[in-house]
Formats: C-alpha cells, sequence, structure tokens
C-alpha cells in the first residue's frame, strides 16, 4: 500500500491507483482526511456492484440497438463515480439524479427494470421517489440542481440536520449543466442558506459533443470558492476515493456545515445516448488512454493482489450479472403497453372540466371501434 | 392580524392577499413563502405586510434574485411535505422560470404515475392600466393556461383573493395565482375567518338576460361598468367572474348562455391566444344550439403594452368596447 498525502492543487483525490495500488489516505487542502477502510466484504461487494452495473448496462445498450428501447443514456466509464457516492449515501439521504444515473438507483435498491420501462416508452410512472429517497430521473439539464436545492430547505425547516443521524440531499449533473443558469443559482442558494446539500458533478469531459474547455476555463470544482463553499475533485473511477469524498460531504452536510461540490473526473466511454455517434468528434487515442484508467479492472487488481478474492469469485460476479441482465431482458420484453385512457391519469387528482371531456370523448370514440376489425 | 385594514368589515385587495395567506400560514405550519423582498419589506406590493413579524424567518424566506430558482426551490420544498407559496414579483418575470412552470411542476404527478404531487402556489402581480411598461404591465394567465397539468386562479375582489387562496393553498396542485396590480388599491367586504372559494366555481356577480359578458380579474368590473351602460339602453347583461381558468367552470357559462343566448368575453391577455378563444370554443362546440348571435371577443390588442398612458389606454379593453361589442352581437 502506498503511503499518500496530499493532492497538490488541481489533482485528484485517488485511493484506488489505475494499477489496482491502494493508497492508504489522502488529506485534502481543508485538513480533511479521506480513507477507505472497508471490509474484505464489502470490497466484493463494491466489486459486485460495478460489475453488475455495467453488465445491465450493457443489456439496456443492446435492447435499444434490437429496437426494444427507444432510447438509452449508458453510464459505461462512470461506474465508480455512482457506485462510490450511491454506497456513500445513507438511507435517509435524498438523491436527485439526472437520466444516466443508473448505478446510483441501482445502489439505491430500485428494480432496474423501472427505468428501462420508462426508457422503452411503456410506463406512466416509476419508483416512488419518496420510498427509495431518489427522484425520478430530470431530462431538463441542470433542473434538479434546485429541486435538491429547496428539498435541502425542506430538511433545515423540519430540523433535520445538525446530528450524526441527520438528513442530506445530492444532486447529481454533469459538466456540461454547470453552465446553467439554474446550477449556477442553486449554487448561491445553497451557499446563502448554507443547506445540507452536495453536488455531485461528473465530469465525464463532454456534452454530448462539446468539450470541457467549451464550459470552463478553470477546474469546476475550484468554482465552489467563488460561492462560498469547499470543492473537490476526486478521481471519478475510483471507487474508494468516491466513497470516501462523498461520505465527507454527506457528513459535512448533515451536520448543518453546508454545501460541497464534488467534482468526480471520470470519462463517458460510450455515446452521449444511443442516438449519438462520439467518434465524430474525438480521437481513438483520447479514449484508449482512459481505457488505462478503467473503474472496474483497477478493483479486481487490488482484490487479486491482496487476496481478497479468488477466480471462482470473480467468476459467480460474472455469472450473476449474466443471470440479472437476462431477466431484465426477459422482463422488458414482456412489459405491457398501457391502456390509451391511461394518458388522462394524474393530470389533477379531481379532475378539470377540460380533460374530463376530453377522457369521455376518447372513451365514446374507443368504444366506436369494439366489434369492428380495428 | 397581517394587513392593514380600512376598518371593521372592509378590507383592500392588497391586505386581502396577505390576510388569505396569513389565514393559511396560521392553519397549516408546513405553509412557508419564499420570494423577493417578502419579508422585511413587506413586498414590493405590500401584498406580504406584516407576514415577517407575524411567522418569522423561519417561515418567510428572503432569497436571493433567482426567479428560477424561487420557483425550483419551491417545487424541491414542496416535495419535503411543505406548502410553499412562492412570489415572482411581476407576472412577466414568469418567463424567467418557464422552465420550472412548464416543464417541471406540472408534470411531477404525471411522471411519476400520481406517486409524487408538489403543493404549491405560485404568486404574481399581473396586469396593466398603471403606466408600468411592456414588460411590468402584461395580462399573461393565457400563459399559464397553455400548460396542462397547472390550475389558475385570477380573483377579482378582496373576498376571492382570501377564498382562493384558501383553496390554493391547501390544493394539491400546483397554482398559479395571479393577483392584479390594478386592483391592489380597490376594496371590499372582508369575509369570515373561514372564507374558502372552491377552485373551478365561477361566480354570476350580475344577472341579466341578454347577454353573458365573461370576464376575469379586472375585467370583472370592466364588464360590470359595461352592464350598467347597457342597463340604461334597455340591454340586460348577466356578468360571470370566471374566477379560475383551470379548472375552467364552462357549466356556469353555458348556463348562462343557455339563458341570454349571447356571448361576449372580456379579457386582458391579447387576444390572440387569449383565454377566451378556449373557452369560446367549447361554448360553441357544446353550446352552438344557445346561441343567437355571433361569439365576441373583447381583449387586448396584438401589441406590447405601450409604456405611454395615452396608448396603454387604448390596449386594453374598456367598458366603452365593451359595450360597443355587446350591441354588435344583441342587434345582430
Amino acid at each position: 500500500m502506498a503511503k499518500g498525502g496530499s493532492p497538490p492543487d488541481g489533482e485528484l483525490v485517488q485511493l484506488l491507483t489505475p494499477e489496482g495500488e491502494r493508497i492508504e489516505s489522502v488529506t485534502g487542502s481543508d485538513g480533511t482526511v479521506y480513507r477507505a477502510d472497508f471490509t474484505d466484504e464489502e470490497y466484493r461487494g463494491l466489486y459486485r456492484d460495478l460489475v453488475i452495473v455495467r453488465k445491465l448496462d450493457a443489456e439496456a445498450t443492446a435492447l435499444q440497438r434490437q429496437g426494444e428501447l427507444g432510447i438509452w443514456a449508458s453510464l459505461l466509464g462512470q461506474e465508480a463515480a455512482q457506485v462510490g457516492s450511491g454506497r456513500a449515501l445513507r438511507p435517509q439521504d435524498m438523491a436527485f439524479p439526472t437520466y444516466r444515473e443508473h448505478g446510483v438507483l441501482y445502489c439505491r435498491g430500485i428494480d432496474p427494470i423501472m427505468p428501462l420501462g420508462l426508457f422503452r416508452g411503456v410506463d406512466q410512472g416509476g419508483w416512488d421517489p419518496n420510498e427509495f429517497k431518489f427522484n425520478m430521473y430530470t431530462i431538463v439539464i441542470g433542473a434538479q440542481t434546485l429541486h435538491a436545492t429547496g428539498y435541502a430547505m425542506g430538511v433545515t425547516m423540519d430540523g433535520k440536520t445538525g446530528t450524526d443521524d441527520g438528513e442530506a440531499v445530492i444532486a447529481y449533473f454533469g459538466d456540461g449543466a454547470t453552465s446553467q443558469g439554474d446550477v449556477n443559482e442553486a449554487f448561491i442558494w445553497a451557499g446563502v442558506f448554507n443547506s445540507p446539500l452536495v453536488f455531485f458533478c461528473q465530469n465525464n469531459q463532454y456534452a454530448i459533443s462539446e468539450p470541457l474547455e467549451r464550459q470552463t476555463r478553470i477546474p469546476l470544482y475550484r468554482r465552489a470558492g467563488g460561492f462560498g463553499f469547499p470543492g473537490i475533485r476526486v478521481d471519478g473511477n475510483d471507487v474508494l476515493a468516491t466513497y470516501a469524498v462523498t461520505r465527507a460531504a454527506l457528513d459535512h452536510a448533515r451536520l448543518g456545515q453546508g454545501p460541497t461540490l464534488i467534482e468526480a473526473y471520470t470519462y463517458r466511454m460510450g455515446a452521449h445516448t444511443t442516438n449519438d455517434d462520439p467518434t465524430r468528434y474525438r480521437i481513438a487515442s483520447e479514449v484508449e488512454a482512459w481505457q488505462a484508467k478503467d473503474p472496474i479492472k483497477r478493483v479486481r487488481a487490488f482484490l487479486e493482489r491482496e487476496q481478497i478474492a479468488d477466480a471462482a469469485f470473480f467468476a459467480e460476479v460474472d455469472e450473476q450479472a449474466k443471470r440479472e441482465s437476462l431477466h431484465l431482458r426477459e422482463r422488458v420484453l414482456e412489459m405491457p403497453d398501457p391502456a390509451p385512457v391511461t394518458m388522462f391519469d394524474n393530470v389533477y387528482p379531481n379532475g378539470s372540466p377540460l380533460v374530463d371531456k376530453e377522457r369521455e370523448r376518447f372513451v365514446e370514440y374507443q368504444a366506436s371501434f369494439e366489434g369492428s376489425a380495428h | 392580524m397581517a394587513g392593514v385594514k380600512t376598518d371593521q368589515d372592509v378590507i383592500t385587495y392588497r391586505a386581502a392577499v396577505a390576510e388569505g395567506i396569513a389565514r393559511e400560514m396560521r392553519r397549516d405550519p408546513s405553509v412557508v413563502c419564499l420570494g423577493e423582498d417578502i419579508g422585511g419589506a413587506g413586498g414590493v406590493f405590500k401584498t406580504t405586510a406584516g407576514l415577517f413579524e407575524e411567522f418569522g424567518p423561519g417561515r418567510i424566506w428572503d432569497t436571493p434574485i433567482s426567479e428560477q430558482a424561487i420557483v425550483g426551490a419551491a417545487m424541491g420544498a414542496a416535495m419535503t411535505g411543505v406548502r410553499p407559496v412562492a412570489e415572482i414579483m411581476f407576472s412577466d418575470f414568469l418567463a424567467c422560470c418557464w422552465d420550472y412552470l412548464a416543464n417541471e411542476i406540472p408534470k411531477v404527478r404525471y411522471m411519476t404515475g400520481g406517486q409524487v404531487t408538489v403543493p404549491l402556489v405560485i404568486r404574481t402581480a399581473n396586469g396593466g392600466g398603471l403606466g408600468f411598461g411592456a414588460q411590468h404591465s402584461q395580462a399573461v394567465e393565457n400563459w399559464a393556461l397553455t400548460i396542462p397539468g397547472l390550475k389558475i386562479a385570477a380573483p377579482a375582489t378582496p373576498a376571492d383573493v382570501i377564498g382562493l387562496m384558501a383553496s390554493a393553498i391547501r390544493s394539491d396542485d400546483p397554482v398559479v395565482f395571479f393577483e392584479h396590480k390594478g386592483l391592489f388599491a380597490s376594496k371590499g367586504p372582508l369575509p369570515p375567518d373561514d372564507h374558502v372559494v372552491e377552485l373551478g366555481k365561477a361566480a354570476v356577480v350580475r344577472e341579466g338576460t341578454d347577454v353573458t359578458l365573461v370576464a376575469l380579474a379586472s375585467t370583472v368590473h370592466t364588464a360590470l361598468a359595461a352592464a350598467d351602460t347597457l342597463a340604461d339602453d334597455g340591454v340586460s347583461a348577466e356578468v360571470v367572474d370566471l374566477r379560475c381558468l383551470i379548472p375552467m367552470d364552462l357549466t356556469t357559462v353555458l348556463a348562462s348562455v343557455g339563458k341570454t343566448s349571447r356571448l361576449v368575453t372580456v379579457e386582458e391577455n391579447p387576444h390572440q391566444a387569449g383565454w377566451g378563444a378556449t373557452l369560446v370554443s367549447v361554448v360553441v362546440d357544446e353550446g352552438f344550439e344557445l346561441l343567437d348571435a355571433p361569439v365576441r371577443r373583447v381583449a387586448s390588442a396584438n401589441v406590447p403594452l405601450p409604456f405611454a398612458d395615452a396608448l396603454e389606454d387604448e390596449v386594453i379593453p374598456t367598458a366603452d368596447k365593451v359595450v360597443a361589442a355587446v350591441r354588435s352581437v344583441v342587434n345582430y
């Protein structure tokens, strides 16, 4: 194990090198000591999460390619950022995701079939955000940061901060979202209201085709300084460091000490969505360089080196991932289309004359086909 | 008591806003207010006067100048069980936070399959007639009408401000609450403590037999003034105060048209895509046989609100214009 130390300004907090060497601890510029003290079982659990999340994601991409999903936003390459932060959440913490947070969703205990219902276009809803403490996927870039800000203000008002078992809120977003006005408003509000909120930016280097330098002149984590709260950059391909940094920021928030911006430095290995072709705007050598920093390979190397896991374990994890992805595929193909009349549900709980009239006419219209060939 | 009453039984429209909010805040500790200058300043229109003194900073949140954040945070706070009452100072500025009004808030219940509701109110000072120019005078109630999932209230009297405020805050739906700037100084009876006006129930504020005038907020008074003039000519106008655009009380409108057989809408929003267009389309669809004359819409001209008083007065509907429209359908 390497000894560790403080990362120079602008560098990453890292607890597991790409080669799989563990670093004992890293001290942040504010004196926070980050370390990963997991049991062997927990290390194996993180590895299992990473492998399963990647496999399910690959299955969803394949389903889209076969015409079974309308679209898919792959998390390939960002597994450690999502599993590390997702596992750092405590049960009472609330998460506000983008549409790419399938790994965090998995860590929240949500059945991975649920987002597929949305991407297949057969679902009028999904998981219960209150039950799983994981809001619905937000598609409009950055909007969830303000939802999270308001939610955090509600948490404060309810007096649920200030103790070890307090509540914290985490808002996920990407590097592109940092250019949105509402994300900057969220930074301002969380700062002035000292909200129990962690801003978790997965800097995957691209907003669809636009590279990071189109969004910022300075490292993203340093923007936090201008808003008056700490910012920290972590190796987003390092599940141990991401866990440690996120856990520390969440605990800081739950104790009533205010927000933190985490920049999880990572790379979107695949396309923005299945509608996108990244070979049009980035070169293969860049992708290959990031391939060498793969978030799963380094954990496996570590587990092998430290003899925490053996060949049988790796085979068993692969088998489980295969089984779960097959199960996912089977269930996707069986998803029924919703009944057309349900399109009127949940617009207004007690109805509204304009909607009620439309529903009434629609039911009559549908009934007019009864007994016909349609 | 929040607000300043003018005497024992009369209250201004302006004070009624604060009174309506205060009654709900006393009744329900989960109600909070957020917005710019709503605290110690009591609101730039003094519509939140007294709330900060009574309820304190824990429930009256003076916020940074960020319209998106006011409305976006209201949504997030509502998810925690709080009932936020968010103020957007001028309704023109709803455009500054349109993503949250159009894409986020009205979709929450739908996109979660009914699992999450965001009970919140967005209050805003709406309308012209005060010479505030093109960006601080618009009547934009029709903007909200384009978005399924929102409810829309626009009271014409102090009593309705209080009664509709109670319903809006208690509603599990997001409600956009238009307070008319031109009515703030108007006075009316102070309603009793338990006064609640159900959303989506129009009021027949003047009975008549020859023509139905459907109006909203400030134009209720325009329509009533026109009805007075018409009465002198022997034309009996019935005036319906729609009170809410969503739910739209078409039952009351159709019943009135059934009685009068003529319809004129009086709208402050521009004629193009104004709320009367939706209302009239339903009336001609459901009640074509009730009509004995073409329907007329009196609305603001399809121009930005001019700064010059002399021009603004011509853009916004007047009682004279309503009278002219009514004569054209009565003489049809």
